[in-house]
């Protein structure tokens, strides 16, 4: 970071928010890659259980409640079921840009900005308020 | 059919509607919902929730790649992901009080609107950034971008609450219907807020995963995400989407675009006839 920052604040700000986008950038990609890992394992077990047995997604019965809840979901995974195991990869993928805002809260308040802490924050609320919230 | 038929089938059309999403910058939702419900017959309800999954995967995996080009805005992105989440969680809300019926039409609207703006892409005037409305200082929502010669160009936002506004309703659209809803984003970043075009498009590549983020939960808990769906889904749309990213450069999209035109032109109208006849 020898680079000389010439005039005002606002260049130092945004060559910090260049540097928060880099690792962010990082920080999706290995969520990303992570979900998919296990998403593919979960498949393929899943595959493997039942590649014969007919499909059928023309009527909605919705999900058993034991894939909707994350403590349900643990009992099912420790039992061997490969579709918790899918599900457990698509938490993970979703928790991956919510990761993102997590960091910006930090990134932003290293920044010593608050009104972006506070949206950042704002942001993670109504991101967890949906995740917890089950009607 | 049975599972690994099935599966093996989704996963290839998957793999196309993310690649010509990825080609076409319309994003892999927009065709994966209609391939799903009206080739392979599955409810709308299961077919939302494996392609917001989707969604989420192409718009993290193809970040890094925004990133490095270096035009998206943290700070915009984030202001205007307050309006996007809880329009995504209305959204998610209505979807699941809303007949299927109704859902399919409005799909097959959104369908018919995304092949006229894919028309209309090619006649598109650059905007290079707005007068700057009295708020954007206080905001801090302007910034700078690098050209093609290596300068940095300045850019103010404007009209900032209009923004707000329409990206409440992108949000509302992606929990409604599954879809990313990019072309909203980038229509009120780059229209109404008069923000340089480079920077709406990638700057909206990241609310995508946000937004979507918000409704994945909602689509969860009632059960949207089977997982014997979401697999082929999530895994095809991700690697079509790459694929695609990486031949964006060498690719003849002129031509693709009027194919990708008349595809969704032709799902919308299905979409809309379907929803019609209640058979869906």
């Amino acid at each position: 970071m020898n680079r000389r920052v010439t005039s005002t604040v606002r260049v130092a700000s945004t060559f910090n928010d260049r540097r928060m986008e880099i690792v962010m950038g990082r920080l999706l990609q290995i969520g990303v890659l992570l979900a998919s890992t296990v998403v593919l394992a979960g498949g393929i077990l899943y595959l493997r259980g039942h590649p014969g047995s007919a499909v059928d997604y023309r009527v909605f019965i919705g999900e058993p409640a034991g894939l909707r809840s994350p403590v349900a979901l643990l009992r099912l995974l420790v039992a061997g079921d490969p579709t918790a195991l899918i599900e457990v990869g698509v938490l993970l993928l979703i928790a991956t840009p919510i990761a993102r805002v997590v960091f910006a809260v930090v990134a932003f308040a290293l920044e010593r900005d608050r009104l972006y802490v506070a949206v950042s924050l704002t942001v993670l609320a109504v991101l967890l308020a949906s995740l917890f919230y089950s009607a | 059919m049975s599972v690994l038929l099935f599966t093996l089938l989704v996963f290839t059309g998957s793999f196309g509607a993310g690649l010509l999403g990825a080609l076409t910058g319309l994003g892999g939702g927009v065709v994966l919902v209609p391939l799903l419900t009206v080739v392979f017959h599955v409810d709308i309800r299961y077919a939302i929730g494996a392609s917001l999954i989707s969604v989420i995967a192409t718009s993290s995996g193809a970040a890094a790649a925004y990133v490095r080009e270096g035009f998206s805005s943290i700070r915009i992105g984030m202001f205007l992901e307050m309006a996007t989440t809880v329009g995504a969680i209305c959204g998610a809300f209505l979807a699941t009080h809303m007949p299927t019926r109704a859902l399919t039409i409005i799909f097959g609207l959104v369908l018919l609107y995304s092949a006229w703006l894919s028309w209309q892409q090619s006649r598109h005037p650059e905007s290079t950034g707005g007068a700057g409305s009295p708020w954007w200082d206080r905001l801090r929502l302007s910034g700078s971008y690098p050209t093609e010669t290596g300068e940095e160009l300045a850019y103010k936002v404007d009209r900032i609450a209009a923004g707000f506004a329409t990206m409440f309703g992108a949000g509302t659209l992606s929990g409604l219907l599954g879809i990313g809803s990019g072309a909203v984003k980038v229509l009120a970043m780059d229209q109404v807020m008069r923000i340089p075009f480079k920077v709406s498009t990638t700057t909206s590549n990241f609310m995508i995963g946000v937004t979507a983020a918000a409704s994945a939960g909602i689509y969860l808990h009632r059960g949207y995400v089977d997982p014997g769906l979401a697999f082929p889904v999530m895994l095809g749309v991700l690697a079509g989407s790459l694929l695609g990213a990486r031949l964006l450069v060498r690719a003849r999209v002129s031509l693709l675009r009027i194919i990708f035109t008349i595809v969704i032109l032709a799902m919308g109208v299905e979409m809309i006839l379907n929803g019609m006849r209640g058979r869906i």
